[in-house]
């Protein structure tokens, strides 16, 4: 992987520069922002229930519309970021901080048993359709954010890790890692030193990639009831609960879909810029 | 290339075995023990005590497992405890399904990604590629179930063209099942197909930048020539893999997308087995859904072998 | 009529004029050599003669193929022109053929896309080129894969395909760079039977002089995108006109000067005895085990201090895995290896690591040497991790600094990223780093075969600069003898795993003894001997 190295203050510029970068960026910090936003301060309290305002279109009071109970959609929308960006953010983290080791250290000690059994391992995590296995370990221990967090974080270590080997992998015959290798370093050192930052980049390309999977998957979990459970809303359970009244209103299911198709585009758009500005493929420009 | 066959078999075959040891030990580290879970806190004593040892809790563990195994491998996945019949009749009804409806929206995720993706790559940067590009990218975001929902709402209730959900059985015709599987088969279908759209796309620029493509222009090859004679069928090989993982996705996701459409399905069985926590059901559907899985990796691997020559060497 | 005939050519790429003023001509059945070096243009020269130039370029002026004027045809023209009147063969013979498509299919498409002769017949067709190129039927059928070819004999069915409708010209771009030298002498010497046979003009694009000096009648020198000079080649190398072509030829041509040191010595540098590297192999058949490839065997050979040692052989050989063997990055599966006299390392007992500061080494590459996130500095100084007592502060930056000094660069250099720096500078730096701790002995692998002609030079220069003043021994692997002929006081011959002959420089390029190295240096271009023979 040619890795340019391009000066901090270059990139910041390069990437400034970069539309789908730019836009991503943006529609991603968007909710992020509201999630922050929700902690000092809601339209209206999304917990309170108003029944006679139930089913409201979106107006001027309720920018959103208002749910089947009266709540403001606005504001559980806000409140439901929180859940939905955390429960990702810490799954992917967690993929990440024991995948990537797991990945190094593999690659480093190609062939020993620990590799073997790190890409056994893989294998049997991907035998399991990601979702099932989110299904069957919620199923076991109980509905909630934790639990959904640890089985999306499952799902995402075995990603990493073969990312990571893989990567590790082509670099252990670069020349720079032999010349390393002859200056009397040891794995660990090389490991550190010369392979995990110059595979960083792919790391966090895949990461925000592996981010917005999270998101899509949290909103599946919540929607048949297995994420995190009331009163902590969530945008997959908006979306359940929108489902028998969708005919009469419409903006129940809208608005929440809306909200991570917008998050998970925005970091989709943002992990392409990123592998654009770390890695701009020569232009080839053959015939 | 038989022993890279071989080799890919056995490894399959210890990732079924392992798998099955994941399930059977989850299944057990339930709170309580597995009979006390399934009938809850309440429950008579003397009637735990009974399912205790209609399940052979008392047994020791790796004996539980191997019969257990023993039991699939004939076809006995137990008796549910909700239903009180054979878990293999109930699957078996909702296999039928479960199975077209994935096998369809796989056709359906096939047909419209390989030529997107074949003319993206082939006009990179045209409005065509473009368009391609937007599409996919909104599509990979969209959740299927809420796009299942957009679905509904727009042709069943507001068009009336298809109904909202159930599903007819396959005795009322063949066409009227499968206009019931449509709108749950498109709704799978896209964002599998934006994803495979786009890695497509990407295989095939990957390809065109090989230097053979080069040769083949110096021949005298038309640039459309140069690229169905030579990129497609290359860059077609990775793509299989992806294929045989779309199965995957596609299969997960059928199981929730049958809660928007109500049917029948193996998502349905499993959903209602885990609110009345009926694991024998949950056990026995889990562990078939990775067994199949796991036969189309395997199916994959056969088709690679067979499109690729590289992996018939000779000594040369 | 001029087969090709090229006047006035210029062309641009996004804007930047890679070439101008390009006047080029090629007779029917004679050999047009153009030479240049890297950048010089001559690939974009034979692209605009195909015209497959890269997107966002520009020509003007006029190139005339067999009659036709390419600047008045369209696309459709150009695609007929393309295999019929013009083929081309590429540098890289290992990527050049699709590899899900039999070699039969490949040559017999040339066939079918530009007549409308059948499926059977366009094999028979590919049947006969194949042969033509020296691949028999026996060996060669037509359902064989590329994957199951050599470099030289995919080289040869790319030949074929380029052939196959007999056409005028023929233009190859370094098509034997990437071959070992006795290949490369097989593949030009059926080219030029091809030119003297179908009465084709062969334009033959090259940075080696000797290969061109050899082969063709008439030469065009570029650089940077323009003809410095042209004629026939006897008289361009007799009467050398423009400065570019003087130095291009002397330093094709370039010996270092070095001391020769003859005392007699003590305990070598560098003690190599019975070594043995074996690979496991790739499991064919369930049932057997296959048996390891044995890459060297039992190798012996001794570096005594100031001497510098030439390892040659060609692809395959072992010198690669001996060199890694050697440098204790792979383990020996037989045999020891000295440093000074004290076991470094020996089969099942591995490398010592108080010793590896004896010994540093230099790779081919120049662009993959170098972790790219680091500064020159951090890179230079690397192998002080082998030093109990590692520099600090100034002591460390003097170090650095001296050692950037030696091989001709600034100490200002040192707060550079390695990505500012060209090939033959990194490679300068490469030799800075492996001699900041001051071993003995260096292992230079195919260190200057990555480099132009003259930065070659200069480099060889610098090596031999730095071995007699810093009294440092090399152990120097090429598969270039030439090279190695300008350097080394000793060389071993290398074929197989085993060294087959062994002596001094200049005593065994002269009166090989063994049948594989005469055949080696038979195979090898040079200079005097190809303006010697009559073409």
């Amino acid at each position: 992987m040619t890795m340019t190295a391009t000066t901090d203050r270059g990139f910041l510029r390069a990437a400034l520069g970069h539309p789908a970068f730019i836009a991503g960026f943006v529609l991603s910090a968007f909710f992020v922002l509201l999630a922050l936003v929700s902690f000092l301060w809601t339209p209206f309290d999304p917990a309170q229930l108003d029944i006679p305002q139930k089913l409201q279109p979106p107006s001027l009071e309720h920018w959103f519309g208002t749910d089947h109970f009266g709540r403001d959609m606005f504001s559980m929308i806000m409140v439901g970021a929180r859940v939905s960006i955390a429960v990702a953010f810490v799954a992917v983290g967690v993929g990440m901080v024991l995948g990537v080791p797991l990945g190094l250290y593999a690659a480093a000690h190609r062939g020993s048993l620990i590799d073997e059994v790190v890409m056994r391992g893989n294998d049997l995590v991907f035998a399991f359709p990601s979702l099932l296995l989110a299904i069957m370990i919620t199923a076991v221990f109980g509905p909630g954010a934790i639990n959904a967090i640890i089985a999306i974080g499952i799902f995402n270590i075995p990603v990493f890790a073969r990312l990571a080997r893989g990567a590790a992998l082509s670099l252990w015959t670069r020349d720079y890692v032999l010349a390393a290798r002859v200056a009397g370093k040891g794995k660990a050192r090389i490991s550190l030193e010369h392979i995990l930052p110059n595979i960083g980049n792919l790391l966090i390309v895949q990461g925000t990639i592996q981010f917005s999977l999270a998101i899509l998957a949290e909103a599946a979990l919540a929607y048949v009831g297995l994420g995190a459970q009331p009163p902590l809303p969530s945008w997959g359970r908006m979306l359940a609960d929108a489902q028998t009244l969708i005919s009469l209103a419409p903006h129940m299911a809208l608005f929440p879909g809306f909200a991570i198709i917008i998050t998970v585009l925005g970091l989709n758009l943002m992990g392409d810029g990123l592998r654009d500005l770390f890695d701009p493929k020569l232009r080839r420009d053959r015939t | 290339m038989t022993v890279y066959l071989l080799r890919r078999f056995v490894s399959l075959s210890l990732s079924l075995v392992a798998a099955s040891l994941v399930v059977f030990l989850v299944m057990e580290v339930v709170p309580g023990d597995p009979a006390s879970f399934m009938m809850g806190i309440n429950a008579d004593p003397s009637a735990v005590a009974a399912l205790r040892t209609q399940l052979g809790l008392d047994e020791p563990l790796p004996w539980r497992y191997l019969g257990w195994v023993w039991g699939m491998v004939q076809g006995d996945f137990g008796i549910s405890y909700t239903y009180r019949v054979p878990v293999s009749e109930l699957v078996a009804e909702r296999i039928a399904i479960s199975l077209p409806l994935t096998l369809y929206a796989l056709a359906l995720s096939t047909l419209i990604a390989f030529p997107a993706g074949i003319i993206a790559a082939g006009r990179r940067n045209s409005a065509a590629d473009l368009s391609v590009m937007g599409a996919t990218q909104l599509g990979v975001a969209i959740p299927n179930f809420w796009f299942a929902m957009m679905l509904v709402l727009v042709f069943a209730i507001n068009l009336r063209w298809f109904s909202a959900g159930g599903f007819p059985g396959w005795d009322e015709g063949f066409w009227q099942a499968m206009k019931a599987l449509t709108l749950p088969a498109i709704a799978l279908a896209l964002p599998q197909a934006s994803i495979l759209a786009r890695v497509m796309r990407s295989s095939l620029i990957d390809t065109l930048d090989e230097d053979f493509m080069r040769t083949a222009r110096a021949k005298g090859l038309t640039r459309s020539q140069a690229l169905w004679r030579h990129a497609v069928r290359n860059a077609l090989i990775p793509v299989l893999t992806i294929i045989g993982l779309q199965f995957s996705f596609l299969l997960a996701g059928g199981i929730i997308i049958e809660n928007v459409f109500y049917l029948p399905g193996l998502g349905r069985l499993v959903f209602q087995a885990i609110t009345q926590r009926d694991l024998i059901v949950v056990r026995s559907v889990v562990i078939l859904l990775v067994f199949a899985v796991i036969v189309v990796t395997f199916i994959v691997d056969l088709a690679y072998a067979a499109a690729d020559p590289r992996l018939r060497r000779r000594r040369s | 009529m001029s087969a090709l005939s090229v006047s006035n050519l210029r062309v641009d790429i996004h804007g930047k004029t890679v070439l101008h003023d390009l006047d080029l001509d090629l007779q029917p059945g004679s050999i047009l050599g153009v030479v240049g070096e890297s950048g010089s243009g001559k690939s974009m020269t034979a692209l605009s003669v195909m015209q497959l130039l890269p997107r966002g370029s520009n020509w003007s002026g006029s190139i005339t193929v067999a009659g036709n004027d390419l600047g008045s045809m369209e696309e459709d023209a150009l695609c007929q022109m393309r295999g019929r009147d013009v083929g081309m063969v590429f540098q890289e013979p290992m990527t050049a053929l699709n590899p899900v498509r039999t070699i039969g299919d490949q040559v017999a498409e040339t066939v079918m896309v530009h007549t409308s002769a059948g499926r059977r017949e366009a094999k028979a067709v590919a049947r006969a080129m194949l042969n033509r190129v020296g691949l028999r039927e026996d060996r060669f059928p037509l359902d064989r894969y590329p994957h199951d070819l050599s470099g030289g004999q995919r080289q040869r069915v790319v030949i074929a395909q380029a052939i196959a409708l007999r056409p005028k010209i023929l233009i190859a771009d370094e098509p034997t760079t990437a071959l070992d030298v006795t290949t490369q002498a097989q593949i030009l010497d059926l080219l030029k039977q091809l030119v003297r046979e179908e009465g084709m003009g062969l334009m033959l694009i090259t940075h080696d002089l000797a290969v061109v000096a050899g082969l063709a009648d008439h030469i065009a020198i570029l650089k940077d995108g323009a003809v410095v000079e042209a004629g026939p080649t006897r008289e361009i190398f007799r009467s050398v006109r423009h400065p570019y072509t003087r130095a291009l030829l002397s330093a094709s041509a370039h010996v270092p000067k070095r001391k020769r040191r003859t005392e007699p010595a003590v305990t070598p540098v560098l003690s190599v005895s019975d070594v043995v590297r074996d690979y496991p192999q790739p499991r064919r058949s369930l049932f057997v085990r296959p048996q390891p490839f044995r890459a060297v065997d039992r190798v012996g050979f001794e570096i005594f201090h100031g001497e510098n040692i030439g390892l040659v052989g060609e692809s395959g050989c072992g010198k690669s895995t001996l060199a890694r063997a050697i440098l204790a990055l792979d383990p020996l599966q037989g045999g020891e290896i000295r440093l000074n006299g004290k076991l470094f390392s020996s089969a099942g007992d591995g490398p010592h690591p108080e010793l590896r500061a004896r010994m540093q080494v230099v790779f081919q590459d120049p662009y993959g040497s170098f972790n790219p996130r680091h500064k020159v500095r951090r890179l230079v100084a690397e192998p002080f991790h082998l030093l109990k007592e590692r520099p600090q502060g100034a002591d460390l930056d003097r170090r650095i600094h001296r050692a950037l000094e030696e091989v001709g660069l600034v100490p200002g250099d040192a707060d550079k990223y390695i990505h500012e720096f060209s090939g033959g500078q990194r490679q300068r730096i490469a030799i800075a780093r492996a001699l900041i701790i001051e071993p003995a002995l260096i292992v230079l692998d195919e260190a200057v075969s990555a480099l132009d002609v003259s930065i070659r030079a200069q480099v060889l220069d610098l090596l031999a600069g730095l071995s007699d003043r810093l009294d440092i021994s090399y152990l120097f692997i090429s598969h270039d003898l030439s090279v190695v002929r300008a350097i080394t006081d000793r060389v071993l011959v290398m074929k197989e795993g085993k060294i087959v002959e062994q002596g001094d420089t200049e005593t065994v390029f002269r009166n090989p003894e063994h049948p594989y190295t005469r055949s080696l240096v038979a195979a090898t271009p040079t200079l005097d001997k190809a303006l010697e023979t009559d073409a």
